[in-house]
């Protein structure tokens, strides 16, 4: 596997260059170097800021097409509950029975996979030696944001498998002991509003691998799927399983309404998450319990890969989430499902400090040093018209070695002044022996 | 390669009184001791024992400077301010002790924490003060071998 994968990638020929992405990056991930976006691989968190604010589409995630699901003999559809909330006047078995005539064998809800992990969590949180605020691990960006920002933090992180990694092994597990077909015969797909989900089925956090196969972006599968609910043949009577509490999984505050914790926060859009995480390292928010920080506007219903207007769905979801027929799971069915399936992180979250200058704190001191002083002579409007994203980003990446201090505008008009000057000077400095043939 | 004598000093002034500007020089600190690579656990210590010395700077002070100082071995933070003073520095150590005035309350500052929590993130703590001329504080924090 590559390096560093990223569902979040650039198409070359739309993008113009601008500074739109580079200046929105939480985690400074973009600079435009020869007139086109370059992603740093190491610093990206696919949260997906830059797909939505880059007005030539440029940026894409990358997900899988809708034909790849038949690259197995049995499919299992997983959709996130914001699917839900994308069409209108529909309910949810609808949607489900959509899906199937697309060509799923079933579908599992991610929602019923999100009830198991708020059980889960919920004991989790009983653990008095734990690091307190706990910090939801349900955004896989805000997780990676952490990694790369805020590595203080990663203890606080719930070591506990994503409602989509749940759903994925309940759902292989289920259909593969009703059919008695064998488990790798059996494809699991995420019908994702997320790039930063897609990454982490390839390249996942805390597990060696992914129980899901792929993921197909709502955005593909919205008009497909329209189609079907618009003509449903079958009227199968399928059941819908998950509670009103896993459903509002997809907008933001929903996992949190779910423990019964008393003192959390929940906090959405990443500049508002990375500002409270802030304020949870420097130790200012001591009586926090939970925290739930998700990286899109209004939780997973404002994902970059969704159709419909990310607040009009969230009060759809809450609506649909209110007609909910699923249960609440017992205890027994929970103690029983820890034993069936993995459902916590089996490996350590590691930090990934990509934004210290050097090793050697040595070394370290003398870039930062010079990165002052090439600051000190930088105009300090943030244009970006270097390529970086601010004067600071511009002066750290000349000490880093991957730009030159000529490539602000502003230096650059300087040192033409100068040479102009000195070319002058040069001019009147002809010797008076030889004459002017230019006349 | 590592020179043990060298030295990185940073100045932030620091505005009585200000509270739009609070917090923005213990947030840069944070900033150039992260991209130093200094350990994590040491970075949050040194935050917000900057934090607390900023706020009560801008709180009880008439105004002054903290300054980030790096070795390859010990960070320091310095707050030095123009006065007025503290009175009982003893006192002022314990916890609960305040004398924020109301303004202060009201923005939920005042628990008498702030020089208790200083001391208990620094590794050494260092206060002198003269009533009418001013507080120096000095608190050390050592960069353990990693």
């Amino acid at each position: 596997m590559e390096k560093y994968y990223h569902s979040v990638t650039l198409d070359k020929e739309k993008c113009r260059g601008c500074t739109n992405c580079i200046k929105r990056c939480p985690t400074e991930a973009i600079r435009v170097r020869d007139g086109k976006a370059r992603i740093i691989g190491e610093r990206c968190i696919d949260c997906g800021e830059c797909i939505r604010v880059c007005p030539y589409h440029a940026k894409v995630a990358l997900t899988d097409p809708l034909d790849s699901i038949y690259e197995f003999p049995y499919r299992i559809a997983l959709p996130a509950p914001t699917l839900y909330g994308q069409f209108k006047n529909t309910d949810i078995t609808a949607i489900l029975i959509g899906l199937k005539e697309l060509g799923f064998d079933d579908v599992f809800e991610v929602a019923r996979g999100a009830d198991y992990v708020s059980a889960f969590v919920k004991e989790a949180m009983k653990d008095k030696e734990r690091k307190k605020p706990a910090i939801s691990s349900a955004c896989p960006a805000i997780v990676r944001l952490i990694q790369v920002r805020f590595p203080e933090l990663i203890d606080n992180i719930i070591n506990i498998e994503s409602p989509m990694e749940i759903a994925a092994r309940l759902a292989k597990k289920e259909f593969s002991r009703k059919k008695g077909v064998k488990e790798e015969d059996i494809g699991a797909f995420f019908i994702t509003p997320c790039a930063a989900k897609m990454t982490s089925i390839r390249n996942p956090i805390g597990i060696e691998r992914s129980w899901v196969d792929g993921a197909i972006s709502i955005l593909e599968i919205y008009g497909p799927l329209y189609n079907k609910i618009a003509n449903l043949k079958n009227d199968e009577d399928l059941l819908q399983t998950a509670s009103p509490y896993g459903i509002l999984w997809a907008n933001s505050g929903g996992e949190s309404s779910s423990l019964g914790v008393d003192n959390y926060l929940a906090v959405d859009g990443i500049q508002n998450v990375i500002r409270v995480l802030e304020e949870i390292e420097d130790d200012k928010l001591t009586d926090l319990e939970f925290f739930e920080g998700l990286a899109c506007s209004g939780g997973c219903v404002g994902g970059p890969l969704v159709f419909e207007n990310g607040f009009v769905a969230k009060n759809r979801i809450r609506k649909l989430a209110e007609k909910a027929k699923g249960e609440d799971l017992s205890t027994e069915e929970v103690m029983y499902t820890k034993e069936k399936i993995q459902w916590y992180f089996e490996k350590e979250i590691l930090p990934k400090p990509v934004m210290k200058l050097d090793d050697d704190i040595t070394l370290a001191m003398k870039k930062m040093e010079a990165i002052e002083r090439i600051y000190e002579g930088l105009p300090g409007l943030d244009c970006g018209s270097c390529g970086s994203p601010s004067c600071r980003t511009h002066a750290e990446d000349i000490v880093r070695g991957y730009a030159s201090e000529m490539d602000c505008v502003f230096k650059l008009r300087e040192k033409v002044k100068e040479l102009a000057q000195q070319m002058i000077e040069i001019s009147e400095k002809i010797p008076g022996g030889k004459t002017n043939n230019n006349e | 390669m590592t020179d043990k004598n060298q030295i990185m000093k940073q100045k932030y002034p620091i505005e009585a009184g200000n509270f739009t500007l609070a917090g923005e020089a213990s947030g840069q600190i944070k900033k150039v001791l992260k991209q130093l690579g200094v350990d994590s656990n040491i970075v949050r210590r040194v935050t917000v024992a900057a934090y607390e010395a900023e706020m009560n700077m801008v709180i009880h002070s008439v105004g002054g400077n903290l300054t980030l100082q790096v070795t390859p071995d010990r960070i320091t933070v310095i707050a030095e301010d123009r006065g007025p003073g503290i009175p009982d520095i003893d006192l002022a150590m314990q916890e609960g002790y305040s004398t924020a005035p109301e303004m202060a309350r009201e923005l939920g500052f005042g628990a008498g924490m702030g020089l208790p929590n200083i001391k208990r993130c620094a590794d050494i703590l260092n206060v002198h003060s003269k009533m009418g001329e001013g507080t120096l504080l000095e608190a050390h924090f050592d960069i353990k071998a990693r």
